[in-house]
């Protein structure tokens, strides 16, 4: 350990920091959306209103909480395996100020009612130049480090998150493709029309799914599974195989999400066929990294980082058993447009990428601070039983509302009028929207309990940055 | 030939390449170098031994079988 050379942990301190944060903004608006459902007299002020706060609360749990969780957990683990300190630090401080000033910029625009109107890609023409910015230099940072590296692999975790920096950049590109026409008010149209327009966005809206929420996340598990288990990934030609399985299906399921509309009948069936595929990329990553626990299942009873970590798999197990179920025609024709969609989403993203993101924040906070561990396990503990709870109550009743609510709009008399008025489904949901805005806010106070266990662990703490080591070390 | 050819021969090339690439995932050259790889996580700071261990383990556990 000759060198002097330490990581680069501020940007990963930073980044990790406001992934807490912005989970707490974000879940909090999502709760009180859930309210609104409830309660519409909870819509005071327009740029207050469900139809603004909604795309602010999407826009702030996927980009603002699971993209920080990204950036830090990323820089984390390339640096570590590569044995090299990140390229181009500037440029890495740049990433961490860009976003944040581009969630900002989201949470100011969204309720003053600036949006294309286009899903989770909503924020007008000048954020989107701004974020086409940060994504390149993140992707400099990102593969200068891969390829300044000191070691001959390149481990797979990275490249999961070189396969979700590329896509997600070609994604940005294509779909945020727009003329605008004026910049105050911020206004742009898109490139595309009609048809082509929806086809593009979805095309967009699934491998956002598919590449910023799963293949992302999977270099997560590729990295901090292996770690807190410690032990290898169960299977690494898997993990190959499993990298481009999901690389060459996930582009082709978009048409899932246009079923039953003016899109051409056989890109739906195209959209269904890769959907279906999908099931067995993802449910053999899903076992690769369940199974490297294999011989070490103790490890489960008291450690709740790995609680956090296996339970996300189990969700994500669950949800993308559901999405190719949901993907066939027939069953769409029930599911689409109803909560159950709702369900699965929040299977997804608090079951999935919320849990694993949780679990590698709590591995990493504390060696980013000098300590050998958070400032309370229990708390961890607490806190993974806070939101396991939250999640199944969320998602429970948003299945049940879902399909109670297909059942409803396609039910006919005898003389083939409808059985039901849509109000009358709305009126029916409610008690399950209660449900579901109580698992939500499960799930936010245990965001809170985190918080409370991290600022504890920073005070106590101080920050610190790891030395680089030779990788030749390790052999000795 | 027009362009729908060529995107039937693409989806092909593509099919193929996965093929390709599944099986030399599997092949016995890459088994070493795979190796290597997975114990990426564990070469920077804490003991290696135990992670070594496992992949041995497992190793021996698959020739036996």
């Amino acid at each position: 350990m000759q060198s002097q050379a330490t990581y680069n942990y501020k940007v990963v301190r930073q980044f990790a920091v406001m992934t807490v944060i912005w989970g707490i903004v974000g879940m909090l608006v999502g709760v009180i959306i859930a309210a609104q459902l409830i309660w519409p007299e909870l819509n005071v002020v327009e740029w207050l209103s469900y139809g603004r706060l909604r795309p602010l609360h999407t826009n702030a749990v996927i980009f603002a909480f699971g993209g920080c969780a990204l950036f830090a957990t990323s820089y984390y683990s390339v640096q570590r395996t590569c044995h090299t300190p990140l390229f181009a630090p500037a440029l890495a401080g740049f990433t961490f100020w860009g976003w944040q000033l581009i969630i900002v910029l989201a949470a100011v625009t969204l309720p003053l009612g600036f949006t294309t109107g286009k899903e989770y890609a909503e924020l007008e023409w000048p954020i989107d130049i701004l974020i086409t910015a940060v994504w390149v230099s993140y992707a400099l940072v990102f593969f200068g480090t891969i390829i300044k590296r000191k070691t001959p692999h390149i481990y797979v975790a990275n490249w999961f998150f070189g396969g979700f920096i590329l896509t997600v950049a070609v994604l940005h590109l294509v779909n945020s493709a727009e003329i605008p026409v004026s910049f105050f008010p911020m206004k742009s149209y898109s490139a595309y029309a009609g048809a082509q327009d929806a086809m593009v966005q979805w095309w967009y809206g699934h491998n956002a799914v598919g590449f910023f929420l799963t293949a992302g996340f999977l270099g997560m598990m590729y990295y901090f599974v292996p770690k807190q288990a410690g032990r290898p990934v169960y299977s690494y030609r898997l993990s190959v195989v499993h990298f481009w399985a999901l690389v060459f299906t996930y582009m082709w399921a978009g048409p899932h999400h246009l079923h039953y509309t003016a899109l051409p009948d056989w890109t739906q069936s195209l959209g269904m066929v890769f959907s279906l595929i999908l099931l067995a990329p993802s449910w053999g990553g899903m076992i690769n990294g369940i199974m490297t626990l294999s011989g070490a299942w103790h490890k489960l009873r008291d450690d709740p980082i790995l609680k956090f970590l296996i339970t996300s798999l189990s969700f994500y197990g669950m949800s993308t058993f559901e999405g190719p179920m949901m993907s066939i025609k027939t069953v769409n024709a029930l599911s689409h447009y109803t909560d159950w969609t709702v369900g699965h989403v929040h299977s997804g993203a608090l079951g999935w990428v919320a849990m694993v993101a949780i679990g590698c924040t709590y591995y990493m906070l504390p060696r980013l601070f000098g300590k050998m561990e958070m400032y309370s396990v229990r708390l961890i503990n607490t806190h993974f039983w806070v939101s396991t709870i939250g999640v199944v109550l969320y998602i429970a009743p948003m299945w049940i509302a879902g399909v109670m609510q297909g059942l409803m709009w396609r039910a006919t008399n005898a003389d083939g009028t409808l059985t039901y008025s849509f109000v009358e489904s709305v009126k029916a949901t409610y008690p399950f929207y209660t449900i579901r805005l109580l698992g939500g806010t499960l799930f936010l106070v245990g965001m809170l309990l985190m918080a409370y266990n991290m600022f504890k662990t920073i005070a106590s703490g101080k920050a610190v940055d790891a030395p680089v080591l030779e990788p030749a070390a390790a052999h000795a | 030939m027009d362009i729908n050819d060529l995107r039937s021969l693409f989806t092909v090339v593509t099919f193929a390449l996965f093929i390709a690439i599944v099986w030399w995932a599997y092949s016995g050259k890459r088994k070493q170098a795979f190796e290597e790889a997975a114990l990426l996580p564990f070469t920077d700071d804490e003991p290696v031994e135990a992670a070594k261990q496992t992949a041995t383990y497992r190793l021996n556990e698959r020739k036996a079988s």
